[in-house]
């Protein structure tokens, strides 16, 4: 293994503003979520990324309870995506604006 | 005078590793970047959602080439073969596979502010990169990731051993979220009032 970890946090970070930015410029709540996953993974490029630099297990095993959450996350995430469109057939999140004072 | 010359055999195979290692890093670097693109520029979410298998697929190439043999594994387990067709499925549940009107900016001047600050959180980064000392500290605090056996059993070791309660929580979580999904998606009692 001999290319040097810089690179891979450069792509890291260049993942984590993509989702950033899709996060910001998108309306479709469900293309809003895959933007998350993809900043989640970002972040786990990074820790696999520091792992490999400091020879340390403690970054992978983080990588897995990553997972775990991220799992979890789209599983309520997505519960309650389809509570809210069974109630109103709206596809943006701009349509979702019932708490707005 | 001729072997003298000619480099060592280790000399050309640690050339030849890190050719290759360069090659798997550009291909899988490529990959990720142009499906995250994808991911946000498709309009339909069916689309968005495959772009998102290939970025997927592209992290679990490079975290093999960095050694996490099992967290690319299970990359392609979990989030590939089970969150992505999670997506998929409620794409096709609720039918939402219609185009996004992109066209029109419902808050004016939103998308140039965002790429914007998209490009300087980027630069942020590469600079603070560059510059702060973001990789000292001790090597090895929580085990070695490197050298003899195989990733699965030392990840293993650190998860069955110094992150034993970390672990058990993940499975209250994993029940808390079942539950959870499983009250949201219960169908609403006739009573309660539209919301």
């Amino acid at each position: 293994m001999s290319l040097g970890g810089e690179w891979y946090l450069a792509l890291a970070a260049a993942l984590f503003t993509i989702g950033a930015v899709g996060l910001l410029i998108r309306r479709n709540v469900l293309v809003m979520f895959m933007c998350v996953e993809l900043m989640l993974n970002a972040v786990n490029l990074t820790f696999v990324t520091f792992s490999r630099m400091l020879d340390d297990i403690g970054g992978q095993s983080l990588v897995f309870f990553v997972l775990v959450v991220a799992a979890a996350e789209v599983v309520v995430g997505l519960g309650i995506i389809v509570s809210i469109f069974r109630r109103r057939a709206a596809a943006t999140a701009d349509d979702l604006h019932i708490l707005k004072g | 005078m001729v072997l003298a010359m000619a480099p060592s055999l280790p000399g050309l195979l640690a050339a030849a590793t890190s050719k290759v290692d360069l090659l798997v890093f550009v291909a899988s670097a490529v990959i990720v970047l142009a499906g995250a693109i994808g991911v946000i520029v498709a309009r339909n979410p069916v689309h968005s959602a495959l772009m998102l298998v290939m970025t997927l697929f592209g992290i679990a190439v490079l975290f093999v080439a960095q050694e996490a043999h099992f967290l690319a594994a299970v990359q392609v387990i979990v989030y590939a073969g089970a969150i992505v067709v999670l997506f998929l499925f409620v794409i096709m549940l609720l039918g939402v596979d219609r185009q996004e009107a992109v066209d029109q900016d419902p808050l004016q001047g939103q998308r140039p502010t965002a790429i914007a600050l998209g490009i300087i959180a980027f630069a942020q980064l590469i600079i603070l990169g560059g510059t702060a000392n973001w990789a000292t500290g001790n090597l090895s605090t929580a085990g070695q990731a490197g050298g003899v056996g195989s990733n699965v059993e030392k990840l293993a070791r650190s998860i069955f051993t110094r992150y034993l309660l970390p672990f058990e929580i993940t499975s209250a979580l994993l029940v808390i979220a079942v539950i959870g999904a499983v009250v949201l998606a219960r169908k609403a009692p006739a009573e309660e009032g539209p919301v």
